[in-house]
């Protein structure tokens, strides 16, 4: 990720002429619906902390001037300790955005002026935008702006962005102080602590984007980056300079980057000293109501039920994965595109073997966009429909901690239920998602249990449907499952090294979503989709066809035939695993197939499902695993995955015909 | 003016005659400060204990300050060894020199600051001041980690104690900060609190490294 970050910085700092403005400022304050709004693009917005993990970059044109807009992931500080705050610094420290606009929450002023401090400290040209004033508002917090801007000695706007608040007056912010060179501000620390960063300041002699003086205070606080940015530019004095600053830190140990944020707070104090006016009584809204039923495990356990059956059972498994895909799959593919295209292609092409590429039993448009459409594309889109409307009002957050405790047991901190309920969805974008946890170590267990146990929503559409016709089916296949999840994650906890995952997160408050922000998220989401999906399909189409053709296919089934047998199964469901290797829900709709054919029973189906939900993950969801851990830990999952699914595909299969259930 | 070191022993020493050992005075030849040492003369000028034959008498007003004065040198006792974690005799005797700093109010402040603690490292009694008896009627807890909070309690950020460095930041970044308000929202099955408008979960072990008090 890093490494991808820098190409396209130095990128841009060859295009000449263009001016640039990076949003920075904590998690949820509404950075991307401002990326948004000034660029007119679209990068997912959520009310869920950290959301975005990566930078991105829009256009927009400013009083008449063209201009690169930075959006940056959330960072609390410019000391920054997780991996999103490094990306962020990045922007700051590599490039020269000619504005930096802060964009904070109104109601936590003080809190976050710390970090505006930070900002001006630097010397970077910061523009202050006061976020979420509507809400401030609601709970009866008077701000005064002009005061503030006085204070701080830079522009400060107040703003609504989600409700188009504020934003011309942004625009011609932006576009002005572009102009104009800014002033230095001076925000004095204790006697003591200036003695400390003019010492370590008067020393520097390079030439850097951010001001000495918060150069100075971040080595003192020993920030691994600048220590090495400082090492490269200060050449021979650095030994010096290094030594002094080994001294002050061995002083002050204990108790330094205490005291700095102290005195920050301080500082942030003084500066909101009759700007921010509170109500005598704080206001409980309706949405804080909300929260506390969600969050106590006797209202919010049975609200999480509610929740998974309207939302996943009813919404997503009937309707999307039963009506809608009973519509378009069976009443518009099979009985008139499938017929119609056919009719067209044997008219218009003479030769057999191009018609079996499109038309045929593995044709481009028969199967792979029959599946792509007719199967997978209403199942995923009623859950990223599910996915984002719940993100949006803010429940994923509270679903965290009232998990935490069960999943530390899995060597995970609840945070992690985010990737993991995004998983039903799509295993690949939760990989992907990962990130936002801590430790390597918490991705990797996390990254194992989604390739292993965590069934797609296009998977789970269709194995629900295929088990659904024999009772019994379905709760051998769910209990299995949530088994090997149960145990593989207890293991996993158990045998990796590293310390436990430590839990901590921001609520942000229950909101309403938005209808447009909900559809235009689940828009995106499924563009990515399908950007991803729709070419592998048709690929697989082509391998299957050439395998066809060349009888390469039939070797391949051959071969596996015993692994077949030996998990009790008929050798045509080696196709719906050959077809999983590309992808697993594709697999499991060759195994749909099979069934429709009435080629397995009950005990057949239901091991080969296991079977097929454990086996490796899709072909896109390898190589996010091989992106985001490396080669060495994607091959060792993906081998561990295999192994594990036909392990288990044996035992199950031996089980049920010993105990005889299903038979 | 100051009561004289040697005269604040002589204090103790009387009290704990006549309330621990249930004497009715203290004979200065089992004590280690003599009968002519001028420490004497001090107390009976300032009214606190009268001499009657040799032995060393309470007057009212002694036994209130006799009390107050023992308490200083346990609370003293307990600082040593509960916070600066210096134990044994070197222990006892910084304690001698350190109880004598313990007025006007300030044996009140590390009262509270250890929590109001009732025996000295000893075992022995220490006479509660009005600090633990308000503690006690108003139900204060002192300083505790979060976790012993109640949920819906509120109270005030008094430090974080880690060795981790990031966990301090992160904790720091949320705005727990000393001096900052804290309302703890729920403790079960994560922590829930509020400082100023936002709410954060955090799991208990980072829950118990912040110290709170009412």
């Amino acid at each position: 990720m890093s490494s991808s970050c820098c190409n396209s910085s130095s990128e841009t700092a060859l295009r000449e002429g263009v001016r640039r403005v990076a949003l920075v400022g904590n998690p949820n304050v509404g950075k991307s619906v401002l990326f948004n709004a000034l660029t007119g693009a679209y990068v997912t917005v959520s009310n869920y902390p950290g959301t975005s993990v990566e930078v991105s970059r829009g256009n927009a044109i400013l009083e008449g001037e063209s201009w690169q807009v930075i959006d940056t992931p959330g960072m609390y500080s410019i000391h920054t300790i997780t991996e999103e705050e490094r990306v962020a610094r990045e922007i700051l420290l590599n490039e020269t955005p000619d504005v930096v606009l802060h964009v904070l929450d109104a109601r936590n002023l003080e809190r976050m002026l710390a970090m505006t401090v930070q900002l001006i400290e630097a010397e970077l040209p910061v523009i202050l935008v006061v976020n979420i004033m509507d809400e401030a508002e609601r709970m009866g917090l008077k701000i005064d702006l002009e005061l503030l801007q006085e204070r701080l000695g830079i522009p400060v706007i107040g703003a609504a962005t989600a409700r188009k608040r504020g934003l011309d007056e942004i625009r011609s912010a932006v576009a002005e102080y572009g102009q104009q060179k800014h002033v230095r501000r001076h925000f004095p620390y204790s006697r003591l602590l200036e003695h400390d960063i003019n010492e370590i300041a008067g020393m520097m002699t390079g030439e850097y984007i951010l001001s000495r003086r918060a150069l100075a205070m971040l080595l003192l606080q020993q920030d691994e980056e600048i220590i090495s940015i400082l090492r490269h530019r200060e050449g021979d004095g650095y030994a010096v300079l290094a030594e002094v600053a080994r001294d002050i830190s061995f002083k002050r140990r204990g108790s330094f980057h205490l005291n700095l944020s102290l005195e920050r707070n301080e500082i942030a104090k003084e500066l909101v000293m009759g700007v921010f006016v509170a109500p005598e009584k704080r206001v409980v809204t309706l949405s804080e109501r909300l929260s506390n039923w969600s969050v106590k495990p006797l209202t919010g356990i049975p609200l999480l039920l509610i929740v998974l059956y309207f939302g996943l059972y009813k919404f997503v498994g009937e309707f999307g994965a039963g009506t809608v895909v009973d519509l378009l799959e069976k009443q518009i593919f099979v009985e008139i595109v499938n017929p119609w295209v056919t009719n067209l292609v044997k008219n218009a092409i003479p030769w057999e073997i191009v018609q079996e590429l499109i038309v045929g039993e593995y044709g481009i448009i028969t199967l792979g966009i029959r599946y792509a459409v007719g199967i997978i594309l209403p199942i995923v889109a009623t859950f990223f429909i599910f996915f984002s409307f719940l993100e949006d009002t803010g429940y994923f957050p509270r679903l965290a901690l009232l998990v935490d405790r069960v999943f530390k047991y899995f060597g995970m901190s609840g945070r992690a239920v985010i990737p993991m309920v995004l998983g039903f969805g799509c295993d690949t974008m939760a990989t992907m998602v990962t990130r936002t946890l801590e430790t390597v170590r918490e991705r990797v267990i996390a990254t194992v249990l989604l390739a292993l146990a965590i069934p797609c929503s296009a998977q789970l559409g269709v194995i629900i449907a295929l088990l659904s016709k024999t009772p019994g089916a379905l709760a051998v296949w769910g209990v299995f499952l949530l088994l090997i999840f149960i145990v593989v994650g207890l293991l996993a906890a158990r045998l990796l090294p590293g310390e436990a995952p430590m839990f901590y997160m921001e609520l942000p408050p229950m909101r309403l979503p938005q209808l447009s922000n909900v559809l235009t998220k689940t828009y995106t989401r499924m563009q990515w989709y399908f950007m991803e999906i729709m070419p592998l399909f048709v690929i697989a189409s082509i391998l299957l066809w050439l395998g066809k053709v060349t009888g390469f296919f039939e070797k391949a089934v051959e071969a596996m035939t015993p692994v077949m047998n030996s998990i009790g199964l008929p050798k045509e469901a080696a196709v719906a695993f050959i077809f999983g290797f590309f992808r697993r829900d594709y697999g499991a709709a060759g195994l749909y197939d099979l069934q429709t054919k009435g080629l397995m029973d009950a005990r057949q189906l239901t091991v080969a499902a296991v079977t097929l939900t454990l086996f490796i993950p899709c072909v896109a969801q390898f190589l996010v695993m091989k992106k985001e851990r490396g080669w060495k830990v994607a091959g060792g999952i993906g081998l561990f995955v295999s192994l594990l699914a036909f392990g288990s595909g044996y035992v199950l299969n031996k089980l049920l015909l010993v105990t005889g259930l299903l038979a | 003016m100051k009561m004289s070191d040697k005269a604040e022993e002589i204090l103790e020493a009387l009290w704990i005659a006549v309330e621990e050992k249930k004497l009715a005075a203290l004979d200065p030849q089992d004590f280690s400060i003599s009968l002519d040492d001028p420490a004497y003369a001090e107390l009976t000028g300032r009214a606190l204990v009268e001499i009657k034959q040799g032995l060393v008498y309470f007057r009212p007003e002694g036994r209130v300050e006799g009390r107050t004065t023992i308490r200083r040198h346990r609370l003293a006792e307990r600082l040593m060894m509960d916070v600066l974690n210096i134990r044994g005799e070197a222990g006892d005797y910084k304690a001698c020199e350190f109880e004598h700093l313990l007025n006007e109010g300030v044996d009140t402040k590390v009262c509270t600051m250890l929590n109001h603690p009732t025996t000295c490292p000893h075992g022995k009694p220490i006479p509660p001041g009005d600090c633990c008896d308000q503690a006690r009627a108003e139900g204060d807890l002192g300083v505790v980690p979060l976790t012993e909070f109640k949920s819906g309690q509120e109270g005030e950020i008094a430090y974080i104690q880690t060795d981790d460095s990031k966990k301090m930041q992160k904790l720091m970044a949320m705005g727990v900060l000393p001096g900052n308000r804290i309302i703890l929202l729920q403790a079960f099955p994560s922590y829930i609190f509020r400082v100023g408008y936002s709410e954060f979960a955090i799991d208990s072990n980072l829950a118990k490294e912040i110290f709170v008090r009412k």
